[in-house]
């Protein structure tokens, strides 16, 4: 009897425990995104959209590096994205059973998880050092090697749900394989490649490592992309590591901003994915 | 009828030119992924090379850091990348296990589904805002509270003692690892959730019918299937550990020395790195940066390698949010 009882007390124990785990994983979401909100509202403005970065001790926004964000990863995700498909489709289509798929889909899980940092390094060492300077391009370059990964996988694994039924049936018609890509496949798995370059967009728009010697920074407004150019990511690195309350300040509402739109475009993804399988419990 | 143009046989020239066409894209698209991990390491290898030819070996073995007179060597911050790598796993394996087994065995039905969503979520959050929340929030409450305790019953202990001694700085090795548990624990309890998901019902079906108690069939069904992806997700997670910058490099602190005490400051490659490297002047002191990047992609590089492979064997249908 008492044997039972103390198995039963460790069941208990160990379960409550996990749920407790689980708490303390929520309660750190819930900090984060509380301080986000607290110390990040109060500099909310419509200053912070039209204004530019602040000299210490001025007021200012954060236009330009809003605009230079919006920039570099629309250009990073213009340049990953296709690539990126093509590529998920070569390993889902084409080349589904080659022996080089199985090297190509290990590279790119390799390159999902590499550090972001060493992709930055690499782009220095390929554009930086070539152009002279930083630059905008540069710091696109180094987001798009950084999507490109997460687009092959999802693109890959999207294309691989679409029925194989039609797929003969379009083969049946008489269609090459190209046509039954690009006018069955695809439009068959839009909305889980739509998702795919959803993630891709959420994970480069706060990815500050890479554009740390990339991009570098520009205190002023400059739509050159062949110059150095503000970006969210870094003015929060280093204003948030400024002694000026005022660059703190806006350092606290430009990660609010990243984090409110990362937050939106992943729950957007997630959306999207749970209308595309019903009966997933997840 | 666009489609029924495929069957027109004046077109089949056309169309074989495009298939050929679309095939090639495809194929060279996939060649770039291939190419650019191979470039990385290339690219990585050629900067390094003159502070690797000028520092020998020496490079891996010296602590000295010092930008006037030109030396360099890596110690501390591998050092420091292993120290706050490890001590993040450690505070997030119990905890990320804890998650999996909640959202896999325990969880009713209605809360799976959020739960789930909010802890990937954390995993959406860049990394960055992990750093400034570390720097403000998280560090003066170890500062204030956490540290002095520490110092205080910890630091009298026999072996483990001189790890804690030293003032509370609140910046440094421990908050550090800290912020980067908080960070890899939604990745780990992510794999390991789907691990513990491919375990069939029927064996686990089987353990209650013995009589096993929840953690009977988990500790001693559950666990025992999924070992190898279990080790494989914690392998991911040291990947991301050892490698992550933004969040580390608000708190560390930057101190290029090995501290004994895990309070005081330190560095790692990716915060080292991330601090001097636009502003390093001199070939050397930027070849340097660079060979530090190349020991990170190394050991990084096999720790994921490792990760993925032991993965590989559990079908990738089941890792697809990682």
């Amino acid at each position: 009897m008492s044997r039972r009882l103390l198995r039963k007390l460790v069941n208990v124990l160990a379960l409550g425990l996990s749920g407790l785990a689980t708490a303390i994983g929520l309660f750190f979401l819930g900090a984060i995104l509380w301080t986000l909100i607290h110390s990040g509202l109060a500099g909310v403005s419509l200053k912070l959209f039209t204004a530019m970065t602040p000299p210490p001790g001025s007021s200012g926004g954060l236009l330009n590096a809003i605009y230079g964000s919006v920039v570099m990863t629309v250009i990073g995700i213009l340049i990953g994205g296709p690539i990126g498909m093509l590529a998920g489709t070569y390993l889902a289509e084409y080349g589904r059973t080659a022996r080089i798929s199985t090297v190509i889909r290990f590279v790119n899980d390799v390159l999902l998880s590499a550090p972001s940092i060493i992709i930055g390094l690499f782009v220095y060492e390929l554009l930086v050092i070539r152009m002279g300077h930083f630059s905008a391009i540069a710091g696109a370059v180094a987001l798009a090697i950084i999507a490109m990964p997460v687009t092959v996988r999802t693109t890959e694994d999207m294309l691989n749900l679409v029925p194989q039924g039609m797929k003969d049936a379009s083969t049946a018609m008489g269609a090459y394989h190209w046509r039954t890509i690009t006018s069955v496949i695809y439009p068959a798995a839009r909305s889980g490649i739509v998702t795919g370059l959803l993630l891709a967009v959420a994970r480069i728009s706060g990815e500050t490592a890479p554009l740390l010697f990339t991009a570098l920074n520009n205190q002023f407004w400059s739509t050159n992309i062949a110059a150095p150019m503000a970006n969210l990511p870094v003015v929060i690195f280093q204003f948030g590591l400024s002694p000026y309350p005022n660059w703190q300040q806006l350092a606290w509402s430009g990660a609010l901003l990243i984090t409110v739109s990362i937050l939106i475009l992943s729950i957007a993804a997630r959306l999207v994915v749970s209308s595309l399988t019903p009966g997933g419990n997840r | 009828m666009n489609t029924l143009a495929a069957i027109d046989p004046r077109h089949a020239p056309a169309q074989r030119l495009r298939e050929r066409l679309f095939q090639g894209a495809t194929f060279a698209a996939a060649l770039v992924v291939l190419l650019l991990l191979g470039g990385v390491a290339l690219s990585l290898l050629v900067g390094a090379w003159p502070a690797f030819a000028h520092f020998k070996l020496g490079f891996l073995t010296r602590e000295i850091w010092n930008p006037v007179t030109d030396q360099y060597g890596a110690l501390a911050p591998i050092y420091g990348t292993l120290v706050t790598s490890f001590l993040a796993l450690l505070l997030a394996i119990p905890v990320s296990f804890g998650i999996a087994i909640f959202l896999t065995e325990l969880a009713p039905v209605w809360l799976k589904r959020p739960v789930g969503v909010a802890i990937e979520l954390l995993a959406a959050v860049p990394s960055i805002i992990y750093g400034v929340w570390g720097l403000f929030v998280l560090a003066p409450v170890l500062q204030r509270h956490v540290q002095p305790w520490i110092i205080e019953h910890l630091g009298p202990l026999p072996l483990i003692g001189p790890l804690f001694h030293g003032p509370p700085f609140g910046i440094g090795v421990l908050t550090a690892s800290f912020v980067l548990a908080i960070m890899v624990i939604p990745f780990i309890s992510a794999v390991m959730r789907d691990v513990f998901e491919t375990v069939p019902d029927v064996l686990k079906e089987s353990g209650y019918g013995l009589g096993a108690t929840t953690w009977e069939v988990i500790w001693q069904v559950v666990v025992p299937y999924a070992r190898t992806g279990i080790v494989g997700g914690i392998m991911l997670g040291l990947g991301r550990a050892l490698g992550e910058t933004m969040a580390v490099t608000f708190v560390i602190g930057n101190a290029h020395r090995i501290g004994s005490s895990l309070l005081a400051p330190g560095t790692t490659i990716s915060a080292s790195i991330a601090n001097e490297f636009a502003e390093a002047v001199g070939d050397l002191y930027t070849s340097s940066l660079i060979a530090l990047g190349a020991l990170l992609f190394l050991i990084t590089f096999s720790v994921i390698a490792a990760a993925r492979l032991m993965l590989l064997r559990l079908g990738r249908r089941a890792l697809s949010s990682v």
